[in-house]
């Protein structure tokens, strides 16, 4: 047996938050997302937390479990090393119900930065023509899932929800590295205005938690050095 | 009351594509999705997807017609020809457009979209972003989407369609974040709602892939087509059934039995070995691991990668290995990985020709959720990557011509009707006096499902399997009482996603019950032979209370004579 302590909050009737204890029968392997579902099933039906593909590659399951942010569908209860297990869930976004908080601020960021490829044609006949060199430009930045992990765990998003976020920066950066995007100078303005990447600290909460193991605080350190140095030419021109 | 022109259910590969060309008809679009978009199950698809680009050396010679024999020869001449010539010959265009919107494609030498060999194919034709090309194309049309300001209604659940005389007027639609119910009025629908995997237990499938999207147009009367062909996938790993893309495989991986033999040489031509199509391969596996070739004389045999090599593992197959890493705590660079076949994919679905269109005005289906017939008896890997994104274009554009021509009425009867049942049927949930529980009977359907229609079939077992699914119907009657909550009630998602599970179930079933021959991913022990003169024929099967009633239809041959299907 394992012991879940879960956190739940339902604003419609509770004043406040409170975190309940269950107990899982735990088999070998068992990750913390089978621990809940075992919950939903066995003991308590109205516990709310979404899923989806139970392989991380959704991004669905997002929570802090045992101190830091994980997909529940990824850990393993055994290598959480401990006879208990807490979740609660991701930060800086409104609790909707229990796990299941709301993601529109986190979304809603990653729109501003137009996250589609700028260019309006003309389109070669074919697929456009990319070195192995500039495919590889695109490498890691295009492996993010919108898991929110990063979000939760940024000091910056913490204090301030326009922020764009290290999950909207990185995929700034994805843009503007493809040869097929025309958008990079546009691109580059709009993150170096008052909420893009001088609001990043660099203290790397971002990559520690990365579920995916991309580093979206590097990023944003490329995506400042280019502003930079856009800014100068612009001085100098 | 909530209208639109084009309203599209599934926010998968199929629903986002259909979404952009309706769009662009000038109509007023809309997607409604039970998960975010980029939650979808489209994103754990790894492999690649299939066009005769000729991007490789030694695939020059390649055609769309090639890939059409290809592909109806894998399907063991069940496909409809037409459909699958449509499909081959706007696959090259189709995957162009997508490269256009930035899918990161790996690449050839010479900048080229790379492609990799994939089972039951002539040449190497498989185009692949590394090992995750449902995530990347699934990101790259959402993008899109956003671009075009489309607007999604996330998080919303479609729990009934609208169908009255054959006329579809819009969807029953649950607002999970406030738990409301009301109608959205459409003067068209397409449906995209992905497979039915979880109709079983051991799956490859994501928990989203219920089958419920296939049960709603089904009570609305429109049939449920070849449901019997179930695709098993011959590699998932132990335990949890995540899927080893067939990928592992076009890269040059092994399968090895607990002699060390690279076993199928005893099944096909030494020249195609490990790249036989799908149905075969876990034919072979089973047949290995039955016999007690298992590895350690368990249920399983291993996919061995090591000889690829560390730089090509990484480069080309790295979720493979993080999805072995997490789950299995066992890396395939230094390891082989222990597997064994899990259902995959369905091949039947909605019945819809080849314009995705269906048996009720109005209404169109596309995508896994579908059956236009590409893929008949037994789909070939990358084949279904296509399929959505071209039949979503499709079914989009005939959806979006369609709604110029017609008026919404939201004042018609339709709407309060629907009102009234989907209402009774919730006060039903949360009055109920039943002590049924419904986890129980997903559990007991699961396994039902994995032991009487699996890869080896016989009639005994698949009667068993029809009078099981009938008591589960039963019981589904009488479960326990649902608590009534403000919002996310999952309970409630879950029961509802229960009854697509049967009625997906029962047809899979019977249809296989019925159906006295082998044909694809179809194996029975007691037909073994594949029966053209009496069953080259598609089932139909519609829904009654008493359960399906099966009806019969040609398949449309055109270029390729059905022959002898050998490897
Ligand atoms: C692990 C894995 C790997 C695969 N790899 C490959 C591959 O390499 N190549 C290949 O060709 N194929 C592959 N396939 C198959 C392929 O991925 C799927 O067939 C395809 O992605 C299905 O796409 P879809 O758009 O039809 O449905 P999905 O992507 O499943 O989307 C269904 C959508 O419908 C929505 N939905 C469903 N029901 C409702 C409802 N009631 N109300 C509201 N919304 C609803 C869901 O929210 C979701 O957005 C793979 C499959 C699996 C399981
Ligand atoms: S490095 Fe920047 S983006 Fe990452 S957590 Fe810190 S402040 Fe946030
Ligand atoms: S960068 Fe990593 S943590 Fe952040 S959303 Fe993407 S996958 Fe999740
Ligand atoms: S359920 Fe998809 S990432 Fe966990």
């Amino acid at each position: 047996m394992t012991t879940f302590n879960v956190f739940r909050y339902d604003p419609a009737i509770d004043k406040c938050p409170k975190m309940e204890t269950f107990d899982v029968k735990n088999e070998r392997g068992m990750t913390v997302l089978e621990g809940l579902f075992y919950i939903l099933e066995n003991l308590d039906p109205t516990l709310c937390f979404r899923s989806s593909c139970r392989a991380a590659i959704c991004g669905s399951c997002a929570m802090h479990i045992n101190g830091q942010y994980r997909l529940a569908c990824r850990t393993q209860i055994e290598h959480l090393k401990s006879d208990t297990v807490t979740v609660r869930p991701i930060a800086h976004s409104e609790i909707i119900k229990d796990l299941v908080v709301d993601m529109t601020n986190f979304f809603a960021n990653l729109e501003k930065i137009k996250p589609y490829i700028i260019n309006e044609g003309p389109f070669p006949e074919r697929e456009f023509l990319q070195s192995e060199g500039e495919r590889k430009g695109l490498d890691h930045l295009i492996d993010c899932i919108l898991c929110g992990c990063c979000y939760g765990a940024c000091p910056s998003a913490g204090t301030d929800e326009d922020y764009l976020g290290p999950h909207a920066l990185m995929k700034t950066l994805r843009f503007i590295n493809d040869p097929r995007d025309k958008g990079g100078k546009e691109r580059l303005a709009f993150v170096s205005s008052e909420n893009g990447v001088f609001r990043c600290h660099t203290v790397f909460n971002c990559q520690e938690v990365c579920p995916k193991d991309l580093d979206p605080s590097s990023a944003i350190a490329r995506l400042k050095m280019k502003a930079v140095w856009n800014t100068l030419k612009n001085l100098v021109s | 009351m909530l209208k639109h022109d084009v309203l599209i259910i599934g926010g998968g590969l199929a629903g986002l594509r259909a979404a952009i060309e309706a769009a662009k008809n000038n109509v007023d679009v809309a997607i409604v999705s039970k998960i975010h978009p980029v939650r979808s199950h489209s994103g754990a698809a790894q492999g690649g997807i299939n066009a005769a680009l000729a991007n490789n050396e030694n695939s020059k010679d390649d055609t769309p017609e090639k890939h059409a024999y290809d592909t109806t020869k894998g399907s063991d001449f069940l496909a409809d020809q037409d459909a699958v010539e449509l499909m081959t010959s706007l696959a090259p265009e189709t995957i162009f457009e997508t490269d256009h919107w930035g899918c990161p494609y790996s690449r050839t030498a010479n900048g080229k979209i790379a492609q990799r060999p994939f089972g039951g194919a002539g040449y190497p034709r498989t185009c692949y972003a590394a090992d995750k090309t449902g995530l990347y194309l699934l990101h790259t049309l959402w993008e899109q989407t956003v671009k075009h300001h489309i607007k999604v209604y996330e998080e919303w659940m479609v729990v009934d369609l609208i169908v009255q005389d054959k006329v579809c007027y819009g969807v029953m639609a649950i607002e999970l974040r406030t738990n409301q119910l009301q109608p959205i009025a459409a003067k068209a629908v397409i449906f995209a709602t992905g497979g039915a995997g979880r109709v079983y237990g051991r799956t490859s499938n994501a928990l989203t892939s219920t089958g419920f999207g296939m049960a709603l147009p089904y009570i609305a009367g429109v049939p449920l087509k070849d449901m019997e062909f179930i695709q098993f996938h011959p590699t998932a790993i132990i335990g949890k059934h995540i899927l080893m893309t067939e990928g592992c495989r076009g890269e040059g991986g092994y399968l090895v039995n607990n002699k060390g033999e690279r076993f199928m040489k005893n099944y096909v031509s030494e020249k195609i070995m490990e790249l036989a199509p799908r149905d075969i391969v876990a034919r072979s596996i089973q047949t290995e691991i039955n016999e007690g070739r298992g590895i350690g004389g368990q249920q399983f045999v291993h996919l061995d990668i090591r000889h690829l090599g560390e730089q090509k593992i990484m480069e080309r197959l790295p979720g493979i290995r993080d999805i072995c890493m997490d789950f299995l705590g066992v890396d395939p660079i230094k390891e082989p990985i222990p597997i064994l076949p899990a259902q995959h994919y369905t091949m039947g679905g909605v019945a819809a020709n080849k314009n995705c269109e269906t048996e009720v005005e109005g209404f169109y289906a596309a995508g896994e959720c579908a059956c236009v017939s590409v893929h008949g008896a037994n789909r070939l890997g990358g084949n279904s990557l296509l399929e959505t994104i071209v039949f979503g274009k499709i079914a989009g554009k005939y959806a979006g011509e369609y709604v110029k021509g017609i008026d919404l009425n939201t004042e018609h009867s339709s709407y309060k009707n629907f009102t009234n049942k989907m209402n009774g049927f919730m006060n039903r949930l949360y009055e109920s006096t039943g002590n049924e529980d419904p986890y129980r009977i997903k559990k007991d359907l699961n396994d039902c499902l994995d032991e009487n229609v699996g890869i080896f079939r016989t009639e005994e077992k698949m009667k068993k399997a029809v009078e099981t699914v009938k008591q589960l119907k039963e019981r589904y009657r009488k479960i326990r009482k649902v608590k009534k909550t403000s919002s996310f009630n999952q309970d409630v998602v879950w029961i509802l996603e229960l009854e697509g599970n049967l009625l997906a179930a029962e047809t899979i079933a019977a249809g296989a019950l019925a159906r006295k021959e082998s044909r694809g991913s179809h194996s029975r022990t007691d037909y073994a032979k594949r029966n053209d003169a009496e069953w080259m024929k598609h089932t139909l099967a519609y829904y009654t209370k008493e359960g399906p009633r099966l009806e019969y239809s040609p398949v449309a041959v055109t270029k390729f004579q059905p022959e002898e299907r050998k490897y």
